[in-house]
């Protein structure tokens, strides 16, 4: 404590405020989502509900619908994986992602930041991008557990990771509706019921469970333009084989607009709330 | 530019409540600026707008010559904040808070790890500087939080509160911390409930209450500001004491006002009534032990600046309020 603080006027030392350094936004961005990693490794807890909730669906879907909706549970869960995996990313993004935001805007930590020469969204940022650890793991737990039930990919290594990286992109691009909700609400409570009513419609009007045709007409006019189908569309067509371009396309697209729309929006609210 | 920071009519209103009414203040290079005040007084307030985490409604204020609305991106190049709540991450630990926060102000990875380790020794954290902050006392967060503020060698530091809720030792350990930024050159401003600490530390003190300044001077000028001076008087000889009070009675017209211990006390209107007296004792043959000159204490300015209540249960309520008081959720508005 008595030590001094050396501080030799017109030295340039380790530490002396410097040039901005270009792109700001992503290495701030990145050191932060190095924060968020260190602290969900020492609270591996959090990264539960990223391993159970695919067993759970996985689970529900083959056994509690299968029997009814094809007769043959190994028969279904080959037709249901493939949605399974899209609502498994996308659920993931949805639930964990904005909550963790509101609950780090709160700290005092976030105050620090705030009067640092730091890119404004780089927290928001670094919150999204620790939270993206979720999405293989549960892709993984999901795979594993559907592979010791039956299910085999039809296709070919190359197309399953190709589904894996599409899946977890579209999830992603999604994730960031949740941000933006969490970043204007600013509730955990409220994020969190949001995060999980909003997915519903969007991947429960879809093929996902049962084929189209099977559905009442205003569903299937939904499940029609409903974007999510694209990505179930082109899952399918990945991992069991079938019509790829025209679904990956258009799941590309939708989720590059979401992305384009939603983050920017998202990281104009959070700057404009901090 | 003389100035290290200087704010003019700042103007701060939550809702009906008005947190600042107008204050300025300022601090000139390389000096220690202590903003006095209750709980309540709006010095976190101030500290904020300085800081640029908040924008005030009205006034205008620089930090190192840039204004804190306009320019708050390079004003948050020069500056350090120690907020009065931890800032610091509990679950990582000492060293990786502040290895964080100098990546973050584009340290390459060795050199944020070097001035890391460099904080923590200066801070007295070298042994905890590998657990987690959730495992620090209340002390140590303190000091985190301090070397927190520090990584960017920033030229103007804003300190507010920094010993509330510390044990006299280390609050002292803070202090000489404190000051050493002070000699190196940089600017501090420091806000507290204690007037001991503004007294200690301070180049000058600005005396707030209810979001106005009630006044702004060197310590001893506060002191002087409220008068009061006293004159003691201690005969070597304790029989005399009775003759050295009839003595000082005839030079300033008044009775002494204590007699205990073995001393005397006299309040004097003028400086030279102390030379006067010193002149009667010696030609009256009565030889002192102690003869002094006396300021009133802090605590008796304030009480004589505010109006409020007695500094002595100020700083008592103070030490006990804050502990309890707990994080009102700051505003946050873009700068
Ligand atoms: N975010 C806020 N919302 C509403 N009132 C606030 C807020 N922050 C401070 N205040 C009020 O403004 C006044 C000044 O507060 P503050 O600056 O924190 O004082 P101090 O730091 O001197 O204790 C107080 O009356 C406090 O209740
Ligand atoms: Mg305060």
């Amino acid at each position: 404590m008595t030590e001094t603080i050396t501080r030799p006027a017109g030295v340039r030392l380790p530490g002396s405020p410097r040039e901005p350094r270009p792109w700001p936004l992503l290495r701030h961005g990145w050191a932060l989502a190095g924060r968020s990693l260190t602290k969900t490794r020492r609270n591996p807890g959090m990264l539960l509900e990223a391993l159970i909730m695919p067993v759970i669906f996985l689970l529900m879907f083959v056994y509690l619908f299968g029997g009814a909706v094809s007769g043959s549970s190994r028969e279904y869960l080959q037709y249901v994986f493939p949605g399974v995996l899209v609502l498994t990313t996308i659920l993931t993004g949805q639930v964990s992602t904005g909550v963790s935001i509101v609950v780090d805007m709160k700290k005092g930590v976030f105050d620090r930041f705030r009067s640092m020469p730091i890119a404004r969204s780089a927290p928001l940022l670094g919150s999204v991008l620790a939270d993206t650890v979720r999405y293989p793991l549960a892709v993984a737990m999901l795979f594993g557990l559907a592979h010791l039930l039956g299910f085999r990919v039809e296709t070919d290594l190359a197309s399953a990771l190709a589904a894996v990286a599409l899946t977890i992109g579209f999830g992603f691009a999604l994730s960031w509706l949740t941000v933006l909700v969490a970043v204007l609400l600013r509730d955990e409570n409220m994020v969190s019921w949001v995060a999980f009513l909003v997915p519903f419609p969007l991947v429960f009007g879809t093929s996902m469970a049962a084929p189209a045709e099977t559905m009442p007409d205003w569903l299937q006019a939904w499940a029609e333009v409903n974007p999510v189908s694209h990505a179930i569309d082109a899952s399918r067509g990945l991992l069991l084989g079938g019509p790829v371009t025209e679904p990956v396309t258009m799941t590309l697209l939708w989720g590059g607009a979401a992305l384009v729309v939603l983050a920017p929006l998202a990281a104009w609210a959070y700057r404009r709330r901090m | 530019m003389t100035y290290a920071f200087e704010a003019e009519g700042l103007v701060k209103r939550y809702g009906r409540t008005t947190a600042l009414a107008g204050i300025d203040l300022r601090a000139r290079r390389g000096t220690v600026l202590g903003v006095l005040g209750p709980n309540g007084a709006g010095k976190t307030t101030a500290i904020q707008i300085l800081a640029t985490l908040l924008t005030p409604d009205a006034g205008r204020a620089t930090v190192g010559g840039l204004d804190v609305v306009r320019d708050a991106a390079r004003v948050r190049r020069l500056i350090g904040l120690t907020g009065q709540y931890a800032t610091v991450d509990e679950d990582l630990t000492g060293a990786e808070n502040l290895v964080l926060l100098g990546r973050l102000l584009d340290l390459p990875r060795a050199a944020a790890r070097a001035r890391a380790t460099e904080l923590l020794t200066q801070v007295g954290l070298t042994d905890a500087g590998g657990l987690r902050v959730s495992a620090y006392s209340g002390g140590m967060r303190r000091r985190l939080d301090l070397a927190a503020g520090l990584i960017g060698r920033p030229e103007i530091v804003f300190l507010d509160e920094p010993t509330t809720g510390l044990d006299p030792g280390k609050r002292e350990d803070l202090w000489s911390t404190i000051r050493s930024l002070a000699d190196e050159g940089a600017t501090v401003l420091l806000t507290t409930q204690y007037l001991e600490e503004a007294d200690a530390l301070a180049d000058k003190i600005t005396v707030i209450d209810h979001g106005r300044v009630i006044a702004h001077d060197t310590p001893a000028g506060l002191k002087q500001l409220v008068g009061g001076r006293t004159v003691v008087v201690r005969p070597t000889d304790p029989d005399r004491l009775g003759a050295a009070a009839r003595v000082v009675e005839r030079v300033t017209g008044r009775p002494v006002e204590h007699r205990h211990g073995g001393a005397l006390t006299t309040p004097v209107d003028t400086a030279r009534a102390f030379t006067d007296i010193v002149g009667a004792l010696g030609s009256a043959g009565i030889d002192v032990a102690e003869l002094a000159l006396r300021l009133p204490s802090l605590d008796e300015a304030f009480r004589g600046l505010t109006g409020v209540p007695g500094p002595a249960s100020l700083t008592a309520a103070a030490r006990t309020t804050t502990r309890t008081t707990t994080r009102t959720a700051t505003t946050r508005e873009s700068a």
